[in-house]
């Protein structure tokens, strides 16, 4: 425990190396910030088998202290979008990223929550979660093996080493704005876009392209 | 009596807390993470605890597991890398998601195709990992990787895989994939030979068979 | 169940018998009947009640663009085994409407909603016809040929902007909003009155029958899901509460709806392959088996002998996969919290380990091909499942039914609860263990043999009370017959080729329709595939069984606590995958 949390270069004298460390503020807090991240129990798909394979006893990442899967977004610090993000799901992603409460942390596991993966071309699928909500580790591959899957949380835990009190977002005097949650209309509604939606939904004589709902070809 | 089969199972639960224990003793003195210790506790015949430590201890990967694609590369005899990839388009066609991008390099003079790659693009965020490009590519050129620790924290940056990115030498094939490469190169060398001597048949006086791909 | 007297019927012969409602469809190398919407309901009544056609395994939409036509296509079975009738009824592509046939098989009821839902054809008579997978309000049918996604690339793969001058460009960065979104016309987003849960609290109202009651207690309306830990997914129940007894429940899926029929139809035939996988991503092996039968049917082919008998070993691992996986979180929403479900999984790490050791992949295996496999199993493999198979499955099966079988609170806790008689069973179309856990003995496997089962000794465990109990123990006997199976396999298994032909990544597959089944783990499988000579199926459907199954979710939960709600869940044993493909 000494040798992850001391910074070097100080100097303690020999006698007393063994009962004292000394170490920096940013890294105590770090270092036990990341050793007891609580994933939300939220699975999506495919992936979350992998997850639930990763919590359990083969691979077991109550190791790296985040044995608690919460059901509640309330009680959790990382979300792990594990599987495809469909346009029908996305505002309860929203809402649950919404209500977990800083500091919090999102992987997106594997490439339908990166990017969209297979199933990219999929009317009903959005093209990454991060067209929606801050992502901080992308794990490739369909599905992550556990394996993966740990090397994510690791690289995570590394993110958070690197974190500094001054500088993260929780501890700044200006509110956190929520995420404001899409819309299903026609089709999804980001209620950020209302005024480009209206323009383009307008535009006048413009030709629509292809690919339009409402004109077959 | 109520509750007798509770207790039947509890037994059943304290058996498996004692069996690690046991299979404890049996490593005795010897170092807490080795691969040796890994692989007994996901045998067969494992009892007691059965967590590999990653990222201590690795799983074994066995040979066919698959991950995300990349190309293999000759090395000549001077370093220099030789493709083995002829640009054919075939995983392109194949691939279930579509999410690889070729680029043919043309003869600048004449403007006709040369067989190698200009680009090569790989979305790592759309690959589904299923290995038909692999399993379909003539010249053993494109196969699939072990390396699973790609996890980044920007994927605009990093997860379309170019080029350069993709290749690795024949070398680390032969490393992560020993029975299947000796048995391309067996296949390999067959038809080199079967060439080589139909050739011969043809005309007296042949030409040494190149090493490396035949373009084709 | 009535003994049916069983009529041996070949095409030809129905139409000479009922010439008034039947004609056969005359396109080469399509099957079945072709009849005229307003007489469907009374045949459909004729082939329940006389023919035996008890079991309607799948209802699914066609379009013939560019042709004005439509089609619906059923496919009837018996239960006591043999050959099916497949039914189709045509209807234009203006205002589509086909009578519901929910009256006489309620377990159209769910997919008549999707047809509706993709299609756009109308289902008369339908007690609850409302959009299933996508929400109410989306613009347009998707599954119609004429209708294009956002990320419209082209009609069909490959694309051709992939080689030779293939530059990556993400689709989004073609997409005005890089958002795989597409608004129709004149769409004002500011007048839209918002996403609303109204169209499923007034059908989950409609749906109370009865409130009686002595005590004075409030109604109310509770959702489960879609992020609740015990719906295995995002899988969402609205359910209607007198006091804590349920009164009413309605599913709402398509949380995980990712369009893979849609998908599945710009793929070519072998693309489809690793799609398969991602529906049940428990039991990739068995969907690949179906898929590949459906196809290998069209194709005309036959994989060889040790090819059959390793398509056969790993459908049965993946049958012990998926049930492990099903016991163990049954348990875990009975509040026995990790340690069945932790010991289940110890056991299938053992099995992925196989199937990466053999396919490259822990759950998405895409092992199959048409007329055969992709490769050989490696050295080693066989041993290693030999030795699982006689050795440590059985040991750690009788443990865990030491540990569980008996249990005064899993027997308090699952008995008698979540009751689904055989006539109901049927009539839902429910399939597999929950089929066979309320006294039906069918199974695929024996009723409509396909690859190899004829040749092992196995049982098909019936259980007679279809109670939660009933199907947690059918699952564990499933798994015992299983290991019958993979026993008999590992001392038969031949040598030789496991591939007909050369392998291709082009398929010629003959025009034409074929629908191939298979028991999958969580019940019948069936693919429904249309060909018209191309390199791309024109339709491709899937006959989800975790789907159908919850037909009878509701009727099996009401009079239930809300708390046994969630194990009747647990019990039918859905993946989300599959449910909402």
């Amino acid at each position: 425990m000494s040798d992850e949390l001391s910074s070097p270069g100080y100097d303690v004298p020999p006698e007393m190396q063994s009962h004292v460390t000394i170490t920096r503020l940013d890294k105590i807090y770090n270092w036990s910030r990341r050793n007891s991240l609580w994933p939300m129990m939220f699975g999506l798909a495919c992936c979350a088998i992998e997850m639930i394979c990763t919590a359990a006893s083969r691979y077991d990442f109550s190791r790296f202290g985040m044995e608690v899967m919460r059901p509640s977004p309330r009680q959790s610090d990382v979300m792990i979008v594990s599987g495809t993000v469909t346009k029908k799901m996305v505002p309860q992603i929203v809402r649950l990223y919404n209500q977990m409460p800083e500091p919090k942390y999102v992987i997106a596991m594997g490439a339908c929550a990166s990017g969209g993966g297979p199933f990219k071309e999929g009317y009903n699928v959005v093209s990454g979660v991060d067209k929606f909500v801050p992502v901080d580790v992308y794990i490739p591959g369909c599905p992550p093996t556990p394996q993966a899957l740990l090397h994510g949380l690791i690289t995570l835990q590394k993110k958070i080493d690197r974190e500094s009190l001054s500088g993260v977002r929780w501890y700044q005097k200006a509110p956190i704005e929520p995420i404001p949650v899409p819309v299903l209309g026609p089709d999804l509604m980001d209620p950020r876009r209302y005024d480009q939606i209206f323009e383009y939904t307008h535009a006048p004589a413009s030709p629509q392209p292809e690919g339009s709902a409402e004109t077959p070809a | 009596m109520v509750g007798w089969e509770i207790i039947r199972g509890l037994g059943v639960t304290f058996k498996h807390f004692a069996e690690t224990y046991f299979d404890d003793l049996k490593w005795l003195g010897k170092p807490r993470y080795s691969q040796e210790r890994a692989a007994a506790r996901s045998s067969l015949d494992s009892r007691g605890a059965f967590t590999v430590q990653y990222p201590e201890e690795k799983l074994v990967i066995p040979e066919e597991f698959r991950y995300i694609p990349f190309l293999i590369y000759d090395e000549g005899p001077d370093g220099e890398k030789i493709d083995r990839c002829t640009s054919c388009g075939i995983c392109a066609k194949v691939c279930p998601p579509q999410c690889i991008w070729i680029v043919r390099t043309n003869d600048p003079v004449t403007g006709r195709p040369i067989p190698e790659p200009a680009e090569f693009y790989i979305d790592v965020d759309i690959c589904m990992n299923c290995g038909l490009c692999a399993e379909f590519c003539p010249f053993d050129a494109i196969k699939m990787d072990h390396d699973f620790e790609i996890a980044t924290t920007n994927r605009m940056a990093t997860d379309i895989f170019d080029k350069q990115r993709l290749s690795q030498p024949a070398s680390y094939y032969a490393s992560i994939r020993p029975t299947n490469f000796a048995a391309e190169e067996k296949a390999r060398r067959e038809k080199e030979a079967a060439k080589a001597a139909a050739a011969a048949a043809k005309r007296p006086a042949p030409p040494a068979p190149g090493k490396g791909p035949v373009a084709g | 169940m009535t003994e049916q007297p069983i009529v041996e019927s070949p095409a030809a012969d129905l139409s000479a018998q009922y010439p008034d409602f039947l004609t056969p469809d005359s396109r080469p190398n399509f099957h079945g009947f072709v009849l005229a919407p307003e007489r469907l309901l009374e045949f459909l009544k004729i082939a329940r009640d006389e023919l035996g056609y008890d079991y309607l395994s799948s209802v699914t939409g066609v379009d013939d663009y560019p042709e004005d036509r439509l089609e619906v296509v059923y496919h009837l079975y018996r239960t006591t085994g043999g050959p099916g009738l497949e039914l189709k009824v045509f209807t234009g592509r203006q205002d589509p409407v086909v009578p519901s046939a929910v009256p006489l098989y309620p377990g159209a009821d769910f997919q008549e909603r999707e047809i509706w839902d993709m299609y756009g054809i109308h289902f008369s008579g339908h007690p609850d016809l409302r959009r299933i997978l996508m929400w109410e309000g989306f613009a347009g049918f998707p599954m119609r040929k004429d209708w294009k996604e956002a990320y419209f690339e082209e009609e069909v793969k490959p694309f051709k902007n992939r080689w030779p001058g293939g530059r990556a460009v993400r689709v989004e960065d073609s997409n005005p909003f890089g958002n795989n979104v597409e608004y129709p016309a004149g769409f004002d987003p500011s007048q839209w009155t918002g996403e609303s849960d109204d169209p499923v609290y007034d059908a989950l109202r409609r749906s109370i029958i009865e409130e009686k009651s002595d005590l004075k207690t409030d109604q109310l309306i509770v959702n489960l899901g879609p992020q609740h830990p015990s719906t295995h997914g995002v899988f969402r129940m609205a359910v209607a509460l007198d006091g804590e007894t349920v009164i009413g429940l309605k599913p709402v899926m398509g949380y995980m709806h990712r369009n893979h029929e849609k998908i599945g139809e710009r793929n070519t035939f072998l693309a489809n392959m690793p799609f398969t996988d991602r529906l049940d991503y428990i039991t990739s092996m068995s969907n690949n088996f179906g898929y590949a039968l459906a196809v290998e049917k069209l194709m005309g082919i036959q994989p060889p002998e040790r090819a059959e008998y390793i398509r056969v070993m790993m459908a049965e691992l993946t049958r012990i996969n998926s049930h492990l996986i099903s016991t163990g979180f049954l348990l875990n929403d009975l509040g026995a919290f990790f340690t069945p479900v932790l010991y289940a999984l110890e056991e299938r790490e053992f099995i992925l380990d196989i199937f990466e050791a053999t396919a490259g992949s822990r759950m998405m295996c895409n092992y199959f091909r048409f007329g055969g496999l992709a490769r050989d199993l490696p050295a080693g493999v066989f041993d290693e499942v030999k030795k699982f198979v006689t050795d440590r499955l059985p040991r750690k099966m009788e443990e865990l039914e030491t540990y569980l079988v008996k249990n005064e609170i899993i027997r308090a806790r699952c008995e008698g609860v979540g009751v689904l008689t055989t006539e109901q069973a049927i009539g839902f179309s429910a399939a597999g263990p929950i089929l066979r856990s309320s006294g039906v003995p069918y199974d695929v496997r024996r009723a409509d043999p396909y690859s190899i089962y004829d040749r092992f000794a196995f049982d098909i465990p019936v259980r007679m009370n279809g109670d939660v109990y009933d199907r947690f123990l059918l699952r564990l006997d499933e798994i015992h017959q299983s290991i019958r199976i993979l026993q008999q396999v590992v001392k038969q298994m031949p040598e030789g080729p496991i591939q007909t032909g050369k392998p291709q990544y082009t398929v010629r597959v003959p025009a034409g329709e074929a629908y191939g089944r298979v028991e999958g783990p969580k019940g019948e499988l069936g693919f429904y595939v249309v060909s018209n000579g191309k390199q791309n199926p024109w339709r491709y459907h899937v006959r989800a069984p975790s789907f159908i199954n919850l037909t009878g979710l509701a009727q099996m939960s009401l009079g239930q606590k809300v708390a046994d709600v969630v194990i009747v869940l647990g019990s039918v044993d859905i993946v989300l995958g599959e449910v909402d493909r």
